[in-house]
């Protein structure tokens, strides 16, 4: 399913959606599986009580995580050459999240997207880029 | 983070895929594998972050006996608590040279990158740092190199108001 350059011109647009009503057990998962476990992520009493948060929110890197699904999914398995996120808006449960990639350009086997995700209000989370080897 | 023998297994890899929510069998089915590019189970682009269970003092990672871990037990926080918003994980960039898969030995070592400040609308002074993070295989090969931004906060962030954050 690998992408074609001669079938991709700047503009072209993929969307996903990410995930909808984020649960803490998926934050927690994504804690056991990265190693980070800082309990702004998993702990409600310390995020609230100490942290000064109101709830616990998302790693930047799972939402990273779950916005390069799209990118895979667009360009085929192992063909990124680059990712790069910037983390806009914390992610908190109960968010649905929703992730869109515009080619911004397509030279020399390579296909250069700008990724960009977005909460239920529209609000910017996540804001990055891409490259990947296209045929 | 610098994780020195940083095992890639399967399982792991298998676990990491289901919690950022990915279903692709290129990160768990070896047969469905075969038949891809790839030709093996692969891992998802931000794998490479796992890498923390593999440092021996990572340090948002309780230790084994050990005291002091700042999450909550009888009381709110195990440590007292900070002024400042804390650190926050503001951007990471990953440059792939090639995908990692299971049987890989990576070693990484770090070095500081740039750092700078400035004032943010909802968390007050913002204070950038990052970090370069080099992924060799076992034979000594550059896998990803990985640039992470972290951004200490005066405060914590503001939550009202809905304009896009100025972390940046």
């Amino acid at each position: 399913m690998a992408l074609k350059a001669s079938e991709l011109n700047v503009g072209d647009v993929f969307g996903e959606r990410l995930v909808e009503d984020l649960k803490r057990t998926q934050i927690v998962m994504y804690a056991g599986a990265s190693g980070d476990y800082n309990p702004v992520h998993t702990d409600e009493v310390f995020t609230k009580e100490a942290a000064g948060y109101p709830s616990v929110f998302a790693h930047g890197m799972l939402t990273m995580g779950m916005t390069g699904r799209l990118l895979t999914n667009t360009v085929g398995d192992g063909r990124l050459t680059e990712y790069r996120a910037r983390f806009t808006r914390q992610v908190f449960p109960g968010d649905t999240l929703d992730a869109k990639a515009v080619v911004t350009g397509v030279a020399d086997g390579i296909v250069e997207l700008d990724v960009s995700t977005v909460n239920q209000n529209g609000e910017e989370v996540l804001s990055g880029s891409a490259k990947a080897r296209v045929d | 983070m610098a994780a020195k023998k940083f095992s890639v297994e399967a399982s792991h890899i298998m676990m990491f895929a289901r919690a950022i929510g990915d279903a692709n069998p290129v990160y768990y089915d070896d047969e469905h594998a075969a038949g891809t590019e790839p030709g093996t189970i692969v891992a998802p682009p931000t794998f490479a972050q796992a890498s923390a269970q593999f440092d021996p003092d990572y340090g948002l990672r309780p230790k084994i006996n050990g005291a002091g871990w700042f999450g909550s037990g009888g009381k709110a926080s195990g440590a007292k608590p900070r002024q400042d918003g804390g650190g926050l994980h503001a951007e990471q960039r990953f440059i792939y040279h090639r995908h990692v898969k299971p049987g890989d030995m990576l070693s990484a070592t770090t070095k500081p990158g740039d750092s700078w400040r400035k004032q943010g609308r909802r968390s007050g002074e913002l204070a950038f740092s990052e970090t370069i993070t080099e992924y060799r295989d076992q034979n000594g090969e550059l896998v990803i190199t990985a640039v992470s931004v972290v951004v200490r906060t005066e405060r914590p962030v503001d939550q009202q108001p809905s304009v896009a954050d100025q972390a940046a």
